[in-house]
């Protein structure tokens, strides 16, 4: 129970964390975003009123950094690198595995159970191990769409115990 | 003999080989532009801030290159050339990628005459687009009562977004996502109606394109005169007849008068009045409300009503303005309660239906007819607006044109004003009509000079001072609300000397409204008012009180001023406005939520008022009490009582200044539960 009504406090909190100050917008999305996994509208609605701005500014930046969310995300994203490297070495097979396994595809990215998010990034870095894909922290290298599957398996096998 | 040489030299730079003095401008561009070398822009607009994203007025600065003159100030001895092989090829480019990017439905867009962005393809000659074209459509929004935002037609240039920030002080609109999604759009891509803008228009006046437009009513104002069940009359604002010309291409401030009013005649008005008629009666009824508040210690100072995005701006920012707001109806709203009154037994209605049109220069008034609150048992008090420019379009579908029509005069009663009526399309107009009357009250005998052109000019913010018998009325004008901030703030912290403020939206006044027609020519404003001013002198009354056919109508239809009749029909009230629709903070997660809705505003002014604090521990107190599984709490955005903050809804209970311990009891209420 004591979990269930902590979004609007620690809304506040990071509010206050950082002044309330309109210049430090940006600081607060992310914190904001830390906290949730993603920018939810109500909170940026809140967040323009309390900092004085108005709401479209606040969505206006909130839309324009690329790694502000206002969807929420699943708990495990899966970053699967489309960079040339990875490419040709099939990246997509990897992708459509991932789809198929999780009933994803088109504008949908996130799982009905907000467990998966999968995204297609340029280029991880990591073109010695293609094709990589990344779930939250964790870097996977040299995947099959078999591998694909074990893993996904695994992480689902951990969350229903 | 050589003492004052040094004032005389001047300081010059050469613009494509000419000399020219450099007088304080901004940038280079200004520069150019007096010298009458009309560099093309999208995105410089003199009374907003540089942006320099256009691209569109590049230069070549020697020893500089290609640079975009409304960003470079300008310095003695630089040699600028306007008109290089490369500045022209980078102009065509950054045209070329804003055409193939935009909705190319010219001969159908309302824009089309007045469209920057055509004016600019034909000017440099752009016969073919090498770029690919994007294939999406974005839906158009009709949501707002006032404007249409048509985002395919959008170039992105911003000047909506600066103007609505800096100039009326709200920010309704602005960029949102990046790269090729980047887009001008309401917060949350909510509908523009859903949001705090105030229908301005101000936007559409300084948009380049077709992105955003009044949203015409002219067809169903064709369909009521050519309904022959409806008897429909026209009521046309001061600020319409010295902006009407420019449609048909005569000069700013060409007075036509008489010719729109024969033309309404010509498409079919059974009747044509002058709004200025109940602009003399706001006068009475504002300037009665006022002298009561100034002799009674009323609320002052007192704000003026007239203008409907004024109206929504302190409906949903000052909720403790409201009291200041002066309770009297807009003179076009006042004219459509009139007109029901009076017209009927005028007129011989034969049974029709009698369908009252406005002519404005203002597209926040086809808001402000809309309102609930003007609509008595399904009648509107008007029917239609229509700006200035669509009266236009609608002479031009029938093949009329203005110069050729012989004038006619207004009919006669509610056609008949002065010349305080017709002030009221200029900024601080309201203000000189209302201390015409005010003075005159005070001093107790005739005002010999009517002028008070301590009030006139053109700033943003203008303070006056008026005495009479020694006392001394401080008066404060307002155009753009952007500048109303400061005299909000004063109020706020009671220092405020004002009695009287005056508050257009619009930059100018009414004359410069978002109706009027278009127009590019930066002084066509100042020509307006001047002719406003002209057609004061011009008139036989100059003082609303001196209005013989406002004073029969006064005798016939009203007891007085002020009085009863005129409190029903002339008069209003307000309201708390939220800004944003269709958006609650869920507080609770999980499936643990409860049947009994307890709703907690963090508007802006409940949350001014602690409402925060209260959330915390109704939160702390649902949780301690076990009582998630009976209740599901949730924050809103402000319900329309900020004057009495902070407001909680527990059920179907409202509490309004509510405490935590009220909140408690009538939570326990709900419940069942015994008081503790
Ligand atoms: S109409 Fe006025 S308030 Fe509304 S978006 Fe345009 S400039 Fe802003
Ligand atoms: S809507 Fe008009 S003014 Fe606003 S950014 Fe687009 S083109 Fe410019
Ligand atoms: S007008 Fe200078 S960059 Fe747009
Ligand atoms: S902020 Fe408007 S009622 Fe709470």
């Amino acid at each position: 129970m004591q979990q269930t009504l902590r979004k609007f406090d620690s809304l506040c909190d990071i509010l206050d964390r950082f002044d309330r100050d309109p210049a430090k917008l940006i600081s607060i999305l992310q914190a904001v975003q830390a906290e949730y996994r993603y920018l939810p509208k109500e909170a940026l609605a809140y967040i323009s009123t309390s900092l004085g701005l108005p709401p479209a500014r606040v969505f206006g930046v909130a839309t324009f950094y690329a790694h502000f969310a206002l969807e929420p995300k699943g708990k495990y994203v899966i970053h699967v690198c489309d960079g040339t490297a990875c490419h040709v070495k099939n990246s997509q097979g990897l992708v459509k595995a991932i789809q198929k396994k999780l009933g994803l595809g088109g504008d949908k990215t996130t799982t009905d159970d907000l467990l998966f998010t999968l995204e297609t990034v340029s280029c991880l870095g990591a073109c010695g191990l293609a094709p990589v894909l990344v779930i939250n922290e964790d870097v996977h290298g040299m995947m099959t769409p078999q591998k694909c599957v074990e893993a996904l398996d695994e992480i689902i096998e951990r969350e229903a115990e | 003999m050589n003492s004052n040489t040094k004032d005389t030299v001047k300081e010059t730079l050469f613009v494509d080989g000419k000399e020219l003095p450099i007088n304080g401008e901004r940038n280079v561009l200004e520069v150019a532009r007096k010298a009458g070398i009309d560099i093309p822009t999208f995105c410089y607009h003199s009374e907003l801030s540089v942006y320099g994203a256009c691209r569109l007025c590049l230069v070549e600065i020697e020893g500089r290159g290609i640079q975009a003159s409304c960003s470079v100030t300008p310095e003695p001895g630089m040699r600028i050339r306007t008109n290089t092989k490369q500045v022209r090829d980078i102009r065509k480019i950054s045209l070329e990628l804003i055409l193939a990017n935009h909705d190319l439905s010219c001969p159908t867009c309302s824009r089309s005459a007045t469209c920057r962005l055509r004016e600019l393809a034909d000017r440099m000659g752009i016969s073919d687009i090498r770029y690919k074209a994007i294939e999406q459509k974005a839906p158009l929004d009709h949501s707002s009562l006032s404007l249409v935002r048509d985002p395919n037609k959008c170039v992105l240039c911003g000047d909506c977004v600066r103007a609505c920030e800096e100039l009326q002080g709200v920010g309704a609109i602005d960029f949102a996502f990046r790269g090729a999604d980047s887009a001008v759009l309401p917060a949350f891509n909510q509908d523009l109606a859903e949001v705090e803008c105030v229908n301005c228009g101000l936007c559409a006046t300084v948009c380049p394109t077709g992105a955003l437009t009044p949203r015409s009513e002219i067809e169903e104002v064709w369909d009521a005169l050519d309904d022959p069940d409806k008897v429909v009359v026209a009521q046309m604002a001061p600020a319409v007849r010295v902006g009407l010309g420019e449609y048909f291409g005569m000069e700013p401030g060409s007075v036509t008068t008489g010719q729109a009013v024969s033309a309404l005649k010509a498409i079919g008005f059974d009747k044509v009045f002058d709004t200025s008629f109940t602009a003399d009666m706001t006068v009475l009824e504002e300037g009665e409300e006022f002298l009561d508040r100034f002799r009674n210690n009323g609320v002052l100072p007192l704000f003026t009503s007239c203008c409907p995005a004024w109206v929504k701006y302190a409906e949903q920012y000052g909720p403790d303005l409201l009291p200041h707001l002066s309770s009297c109806k807009s003179p076009q709203q006042m004219f459509g309660s009139v007109a029901r009154r009076v017209l009927p037994g005028m007129m011989d209605l034969e049974g029709k239906e009698l369908v009252i049109v406005s002519v404005m220069p203002c597209t926040a008034k086809k808001f402000e007819a809309k309102q609930e609150k003007f609509i008595h048992d399904g009648v509107p008090e008007v029917n239609h607006v229509i700006t200035t420019a669509e009266l236009g379009l609608m002479l031009r579908q029938c093949g009329l044109q203005l110069a050729n029509l012989e004038a006619a005069s207004f009919d006669m009663p509610l056609g008949f004003k002065t010349g305080a009526g017709v002030l009221f399309g200029v900024t601080g107009g309201v203000t000189e009509a209302v201390l015409r009357y005010a003075v005159e009250e005070v001093q107790g005998k005739a005002l010999e000079n009517v002028d008070f052109r301590e009030v006139r000019g053109e700033q943003g913010l203008r303070e006056a001072t008026v005495t009479v018998e020694g006392v001394a009325l401080r008066l404060a004008i307002v155009n753009g609300l952007a500048q109303a901030a400061p005299v909000i703030e004063s109020i706020r912290k009671g220092t405020s000397p004002y009695h009287l403020v005056e508050v257009m939206a619009c930059p100018g006044g009414c004359v410069a409204g978002a109706g009027q027609p278009h127009t590019f020519n930066p002084a066509a404003r100042q020509q307006r008012t001047q002719a406003i001013y002209d057609t004061d002198k011009t008139l036989d009354f100059h003082k609303s009180q001196e209005n013989p056919e406002l004073a029969k109508c006064y005798a016939e239809h009203f007891d007085g001023v002020g009085g009863k009749t005129a409190h029903e029909l002339l008069h209003t009230n307000y309201t708390h406005r939220k800004r944003l629709h269709e958006v609650d903070l869920a507080l609770q997660e999980g499936e643990s939520q409860g049947t009994l809705p307890v709703q907690v505003c963090v508007g802006t002014n409940c949350f001014l008022n602690g409402s925060q604090e209260l959330l915390r521990k109704l939160m702390a107190h649902v949780d301690q009490n076990g009582l998630n599984d009976q209740v599901s709490l949730t924050a809103t955005f402000c319900m329309e009582n900020c004057g009495k903050s902070p407001n909680v809804r527990v059920g179907d209970t409202h509490l309004e200044a509510c405490t935590f311990e009220s909140a408690c009891a009538a939570l326990d209420k709900h419940l069942g539960c015994v008081p503790r």
